[in-house]
């Protein structure tokens, strides 16, 4: 009998995880556009602003300056004393309930609808 | 040492068949995590988890006790080599393979005729992330909606769990009958 690595029931198991990805995707992604960005440090509100004008803002942390920029609807990490430089790499975001998480320098960036989205536990 | 009259005390740890056998696959184990450390990650926290291979073989040849077993050395010896014992990477290493295991435990009835180890494989991924991503929101980042990546981490869960799972299912059919650590003696 030639192996079977992948049973019948295997891709049953596997059609559903896919069907949980696309969920998963759809619930958390299909968000629209954000107007408001909010920024933390520590996990404390530092600034809750517009994204209609732009700004730059630095958010002091405790391993430096952390610079924001706002600019067409968008936000993004300008700089940021991190060493691995991941929220500077993520780029623009605009969505609502996208975010960008500078770690390192305990500063976190998101975007906020008009409604806000809620995680399933709100539900 | 010596005791009081003068003769060598000798200690002896008295170890089973079985305690070689955990030894030799949690060592096993742990070098797939120490490869996979070494390698560079596309993104961050995401790896392939190929020690779950081990986890998935143990299970089938020698059942859930020894599974529980080897997965509990790999991640606790597993870290203190890689000098991150107790830190919040070793609580999301042990919550995910807590999770895992819990996963195993039950899908493990799943009829075998029908599931093989890509089942089990693709189940214990999700249960790993899972418990990753709710340790991470509830104590490592209780402020930020880190729900949000879940997609991009589910569906990395379900490709490793498949491509693990296919290596395990191609390493039982090739190996079963033998046991795994008799064919390295």
């Amino acid at each position: 009998m030639a192996p079977v690595l992948i049973q019948r029931g295997d891709l049953a198991v596997l059609l559903i995880g896919l069907l949980a990805v696309v969920v998963l995707g759809i619930h958390y992604w299909s968000a629209s556009a954000g107007d408001r960005v909010i920024i933390k440090r520590g996990g404390e509100l530092f600034l809750s602003a517009s994204l209609d004008r732009p700004f730059r803002v630095s958010v002091p942390g405790p391993l430096g300056i952390t610079k924001i920029e706002v600019s067409q609807q968008k936000a993004r990490v300008l700089s940021d004393p991190g060493p691995r430089q991941l929220c500077v790499r993520q780029g623009w975001i605009s969505r609502a309930g996208e975010v960008a998480i500078c770690l390192p320098n305990q500063v976190s960036m998101e975007i906020a609808g008009r409604v806000r989205t809620y995680d399933s536990l709100n539900y | 040492m010596r005791d009081a009259y003068g003769h060598m005390t000798v200690l002896t740890i008295n170890s089973t068949v079985e305690d070689h056998r955990l030894a030799y696959l949690a060592a096993l184990a742990i070098s797939l995590m120490w490869v996979e450390a070494v390698l560079p990650s596309p993104l961050p926290g995401v790896k392939p988890g190929l020690a779950n291979i081990v986890t998935l073989l143990v299970l089938r040849q020698y059942g859930l006790r020894t599974a529980f077993w080897v997965a509990g050395l790999r991640v606790v010896a597993g870290s203190i080599l890689l000098g991150s014992f107790l830190t919040p990477g070793f609580v999301m290493s042990l919550g995910g393979a807590m999770a895992s295991l819990a996963a195993l435990s039950l899908a493990q009835y799943l009829p075998q005729r029908y599931f093989g180890a890509v089942s089990l494989s693709v189940l214990a991924a999700f249960a790993h992330i899972a418990a990753q991503l709710a340790i991470v929101s509830v104590w490592l980042m209780p402020d930020v909606n880190v729900f949000y990546l879940s997609p991009v981490f589910a569906a990395a869960a379900w490709f490793f769990g498949l491509s693990n799972g296919v290596i395990a299912a191609h390493l039982l059919q090739n190996f079963s009958g033998a046991g795994l650590h008799e064919s390295a003696t």
